[in-house]
């Protein structure tokens, strides 16, 4: 069974350990560098990215989490996530793990009031996906091995870089799995190809 | 189409606080003490509930200048308070962008029959609640998220724990009755009977709850979390005590590691004095905050 973490020092970890199991995988809640051993795939979910931060220095998580990144591990992002992902953050000097080739813009789509829900389509996903953005960034620019996955207004709000999916809204607070599921079918594939 | 202020958007906001410390400021030094210590939000007030509590007189919503500044100072959520029923102190601060407005029994109350009809506001709402029945009130309101009303600027923990306690264990009875037993026990609980539905059918509350109203320490916070809190509201506690920035950083980390004991007791080292506190049985029923709301 594939094995998926759950970065779980705040915010919606509840939510994506429930989308993880429905779809027949164990998911761990990652609190330190020892959870992370073994891991198929790990989740960064959506927070405040600022606190996440703060948190991930203290418990030392940053670099254990870097080392599974190189080591090959599949990192899917959701909104706080996808800003940890990021290389560059418009408006700061250092990113935070800094692995996915993206420039990411904060609190981007304006404050909380003008937090919403639209449907997407997404390539390689599928149509009318509820898509949950709450005083969400986006990606103000991608690398040219960056494959977009989605726009919203003009902006990427979904997108794939090797190992790496990152995107602005929240999948985990909707009852459509797609999105999870696309991600656990890269890790599954991943994991078929280490394994022959 | 593009939908803002839905209830999925709203109450997700709420969701994305999980596990984390929401802390009182007056102003954006000390905001910018909060966001560097790892809180997810911050309330933006302009007295904390103990100075309230010893100013007496009227409380009412917070300068908007004060909001301004600490909405300038940081990239975290800011959340203002409004009278309980005070539907244009509620539309200012909407206007102004705050992120969240908590409906608080803190101040003075300006309806003593009708809360907000949150629904039909885009900002969020959090409401405070001592048990299940005032919980799905305010929900059935419209109240995004939710904390306990503890007995706050006391610093003293026990009417918070009392109602976290109630509320968790009225759930667990919710979940456990028949469905035939529920409209008797919406009657008995004062309790919208579709949200006893709802309630049954997730196992738990359909918003989060927060702790708030007494929370002085470390180990109170991770007592909070203990007992089955989403997260917690600090309000005189940090900026009450010696050295804010430590006493800050004690509570984010006591809350995310709340089962840590040894964690906790490095951690509360060298404090410093924390709030005195108010021992409940000494205050006038005039003085109880969490008596206001309905």
């Amino acid at each position: 069974m594939l094995k998926i973490g759950v970065l779980a020092l705040q915010g919606a970890v509840r939510e994506h350990i429930r989308q993880i199991e429905e779809l027949g995988c164990r998911a761990i809640s990652v609190k330190s560098a020892k959870d992370l051993k073994e891991l198929n795939g790990l989740v960064l979910p959506g927070g405040e990215s600022t606190t996440m931060r703060k948190l991930l220095d203290r418990y030392e998580l940053l670099e254990p989490i870097r080392a599974s990144a190189a080591g090959g591990v599949l990192m899917f992002g959701t909104c706080a996530g996808l800003i940890l992902l990021a290389k560059e953050i418009v408006g700061y000097d250092t990113p935070h793990l800094g692995v996915m080739d993206i420039v990411v813009e904060r609190n981007s789509f304006g404050r909380q009031v003008d937090s919403f829900e639209a449907e997407m389509r997404i390539s390689g996903v599928g149509e009318d996906i509820p898509a949950v953005f709450i005083r969400a960034p986006h990606i103000a620019a991608a690398g040219e091995n960056v494959e977009i996955l989605a726009k919203h207004e003009e902006r990427i709000v979904l997108a794939r870089y090797g190992q790496f999916l990152g995107c602005s809204f929240h999948p985990e607070l909707t009852e459509d799995f797609r999105i999870m599921k696309y991600f656990i079918e890269m890790v599954r594939e991943n994991t078929n190809v280490l394994a022959h | 189409m593009k939908l803002v202020g839905t209830e999925r958007v709203k109450r997700g906001m709420a969701e994305m606080q999980k596990g984390g410390v929401i802390m009182d400021v007056i102003n954006a030094e000390q905001a910018k003490i909060a966001e560097a210590a790892g809180a997810v939000a911050v309330m933006a007030l302009e007295r904390v509930p103990s100075d309230i509590r010893a100013a007496g007189g009227v409380a009412r919503m917070a300068d908007p200048r004060i909001m301004e500044e600490v909405m300038n100072a940081v990239t975290i959520p800011v959340m203002a308070k409004a009278r309980i029923g005070h539907i244009v102190e509620a539309r200012v601060l909407e206007a102004m962008g705050v992120d969240y407005i908590d409906e608080s029994e803190v101040l003075t109350p300006a309806d003593e029959e009708y809360h907000l009809l949150k629904s039909d506001y885009t900002v969020p709402f959090v409401c405070g609640c001592r048990d299940l029945g005032e919980a799905a009130r305010r929900i059935g309101e419209g109240a995004s998220m939710l904390r306990t009303k503890g007995e706050p600027g006391t610093g003293n923990i026990v009417e918070a724990v009392r109602h976290i306690r109630k509320v968790n264990a009225q759930v667990r009875r919710v979940v456990g009755m028949n469905t035939d037993e529920l409209m008797t026990d919406a009657k008995n609980l004062g309790a919208p009977f579709e949200l006893l539905l709802e309630i049954k059918k997730l196992g738990r509350l359909p918003v989060v709850n927060f702790a708030a109203g007494g929370v002085a320490t470390p180990a109170d916070a991770a007592l909070m979390m203990e007992l089955g809190a989403d997260g917690v509201f600090v309000g005189s506690g940090i900026f009450k005590s010696d050295n804010p920035e430590k006493f800050a950083r004690a509570i984010v980390e006591a809350t995310t590691n709340y089962r840590d004991y040894k964690l906790i007791a490095e951690i509360s080292k060298e404090l410093g004095t924390p709030m005195k506190g108010i021992e409940i049985s000494t205050l006038d029923a005039k003085d109880r905050m969490q008596e206001r709301g309905w």
